[in-house]
């Protein structure tokens, strides 16, 4: 069969030892920033992008995926231990999962967590493996006219899922795609908004958006309000579970699975729309839907194995599209084209190797989660004892160095501050920075796919509704951004994401 | 004149509309072309347009909508200028001072950017940092970056 052969090229990629250690350097770092409230998965592969581009370019994506994924354990661990989530989709974790640690059972809820998130890791990357293929055929069949459609529908959708005013996520993409024009153009080579800075002709470095926006805004936003953060738990005991506890684990996490690796699909923060669905679903299933909120193991399972599987699926748009469905995507999609690879269908027939590779190195980076997870539990929470205010300055030092290394260009270090003044400033009115940070990505590539489709039609705007794939794509962007605004699907939307904040 | 009722959705909307309109002149500056064959300003000045566009319904949500619900944080200026400071500092000296002086007096500043962290602390942060920083990405990783620059006679 060819999936077992295929994954075999894969386990023979990922088991060398360059990249199993590469791998665990991302989970650990993942797990590390996942841990630590204040910097998320985004800042630290933006931080990051520039010291894996010396890498081969699968040891470089198997990092890099390994941070993402690291990211979404690390944060169930603090979301339970101090009821600050590290990551946003373990903000759900944090409900029961620190009732649990209240009530003394820290131990059995980071069981939980681990193993669930292990499970739906696991059939979740399976779940790759085998749609990302036939999807693949699909986009091969794709013309301009349909990437344009496409990316267009990835864009809307990623906004129909944040949360907060469409109007404001519409403009932030709309922002990001003109910081995107920023260069030469492609055509015509043409220099545009460069104003007479011969640095600008390459366009805005990406890596100095992401930590502008990201990294940056965030920093100067926790600036605002410094809280200090206690520990609640100095030491985790009795790292296992009963057989009761197992068995009222064992559905809801196959469930979360089949309903995280659904949503993860869909593009724009699906694994924290996940998790969110998965504890509704568990509270009204449960025989006692009252002890939810009380400490409940259901509501850790739930949502702890939704984003995990959705973590994994969010990587079928990237791999057989080149279409990224989080902030973390886009950057990995930055990633591959530095790396000289055009991210998209042809990579799973060109690079099999790489594409293999990375699928396989998620198995054995959820394992190695597993292990660094459980028994040294220890270590990471006495690393929630840092406070913030010594990891900030690291942060801002690490993301001069790494942006300073791709071009040796003091201009990106200072693109860095503007936008991060910008994203700020931004945050600060309720502009939510991922959209601007997608279009930005996605710029250059709608400008080409628009223009490209044009030529081909003959200037005939008609081609994107004439052309069936095409339209069909462009009538789903346009439910989903009808639908966002009705008033009643608002204010179930705000409902799923009110206790995210 | 209605008062604006809601201050985020003012601001961000006049921010909106202020840069579509910024991107939309310059766009004008460059070849329009038509749909057929689109010239480097045609697909900016559609995306400008659309921005001013979105700002100016943010702009009426202002005064429709009801008042922002939270107040407003303050804003932490001695922080803020002195991570922007930190960000120039070093782009601005990392190749004359090199990657150590430029790098310290960079983490220096953002570690005093906090309230919490007085001068010695700041100092001490710093020392580590660079430090840390050193191991990690010259010995370590190898990078082409000099430690120590020209400006110090190196």
């Amino acid at each position: 069969m060819d999936l077992i052969a295929n994954l075999g090229l894969g386990f023979e990629t990922a088991f060398t030892f360059h990249n199993v250690l590469y791998c665990f350097v991302g989970v650990l770092l993942g797990t590390l920033v996942g841990v630590l409230p204040g910097i998320g998965p985004t800042g630290t592969v933006a931080i990051l992008l520039p010291i894996t581009f010396t890498f081969e370019p699968v040891t470089a994506l198997i990092m890099l995926a390994g941070i993402y994924y690291g990211a979404q354990y690390g944060g169930s661990t603090s979301a339970i231990l101090i009821n600050l989530p590290g990551e946003s989709s373990s903000a759900v974790t944090a409900i029961d999962g620190h009732q649990m640690a209240r009530q003394g059972r820290a131990g059995p809820a980071l069981v939980t967590a681990a193993l669930g998130s292990f499970f739906a890791g696991s059939v979740a990357t399976l779940l790759l493996a085998v749609a990302a293929p036939p999807l693949t055929r699909v986009a091969l069949q794709f013309g301009s006219a349909e990437y344009f459609s496409l990316i267009v529908l990835g864009l809307i959708a990623s906004i129909a899922l944040a949360h907060g005013s469409i109007v404001k996520a519409l403009a932030m993409i709309v922002l990001g795609l003109l910081l995107s024009m920023v260069g030469q153009d492609l055509f015509s080579g043409t220099p545009r908004f460069t104003f007479g800075f011969f640095e600008l002709y390459n366009g805005i470095n990406f890596v100095s958006v992401a930590v502008g926006v990201f990294g940056v805004a965030e920093i100067l936003r926790n600036l605002e309000n410094e809280a200090t953060r206690t520990l609640l738990v100095k030491k985790v005991e009795n790292l296992w579970l009963t057989r009761e506890d197992f068995r009222r684990i064992v559905n809801p996490i196959l469930r979360a699975t089949g309903l995280g690796s659904a949503l993860g699909i869909l593009p724009g923060g699906g694994h924290v729309l996940a998790s969110f669905a998965s504890y509704s679903l568990e509270k009204r299933l449960a025989r006692n839907p009252r002890e939810f909120g009380k400490g409940a193991i259901e509501g850790v399972a739930g949502p702890e194995a939704a984003n995990n599987a959705a973590a994994q699926t969010s990587f079928i748009p990237l791999m057989t599209l080149g279409i990224p469905a989080h902030p973390v995507m886009a950057l990995i999609i930055g990633a591959f084209i530095i790396h000289g690879i055009t991210p998209g269908p042809k990579v799973i027939s060109d690079e099999p190797a790489l594409f293999w590779g990375v699928i396989a190195s998620m198995w054995i980076g959820n394992v190695l989660l597993v292990i660094l997870n459980l028994p040294l539990v220890g270590m990471w929470v006495k690393l929630l004892t840092i406070p913030y205010r010594m990891l900030f300055p690291a942060i801002v030092g690490f993301a001069c160095i790494g942006t300073y290394s791709i071009g040796l260009n003091a201009f990106d270090i200072y693109a860095i501050a503007v936008l991060g003044l910008l994203g700020y400033v931004l945050v600060r009115m309720d502009c939510e920075p991922a959209p601007l940070l997608l279009g930005f990505v996605l710029g250059p590539l709608l400008e080409e796919h628009l223009r490209r489709a044009l030529i081909i039609s003959r200037g005939d705007p008609m081609t994107f509704i004439e052309r069936p794939i095409s339209a069909a794509l462009l009538a789903v962007a346009a439910i989903a951004i009808v639908l966002s605004l009705l008033p009643a699907i608002r204010k179930k939307r705000d409902e799923v994401f009110v206790e995210e904040d | 004149m209605v008062a604006p009722r809601s201050l985020k959705n003012l601001v961000s909307g006049l921010i909106f509309v202020g840069l579509g309109l910024a991107f939309g002149y310059a766009s004008l500056g460059y070849q329009v072309g038509t749909a057929l064959r689109m010239g480097p300003g045609y697909f900016p000045l559609l995306l400008s347009g659309l921005l001013v566009l979105l700002g100016v319904v943010i702009l009426i949500q202002a005064i429709a909508m009801e008042a922002d619900e939270a107040k407003m944080e303050r804003v932490p200026w001695s922080g803020l200028a002195l991570i922007m400071g930190a960000l120039v500092f070093f782009g601005a000296t990392v190749r004359g001072l090199g990657l150590v002086p430029a790098l310290f007096v960079a983490t220096f500043m953002s570690a005093f950017a906090s309230s919490r962290t007085g001068l010695f602390g700041a100092l001490a942060i710093a020392a580590v940092l660079v430090l840390i920083c050193v191991a990690i990405f010259i010995w370590g990783l190898g990078m082409p970056l000099r430690t120590f620059g020209p400006w110090l006679g190196f």
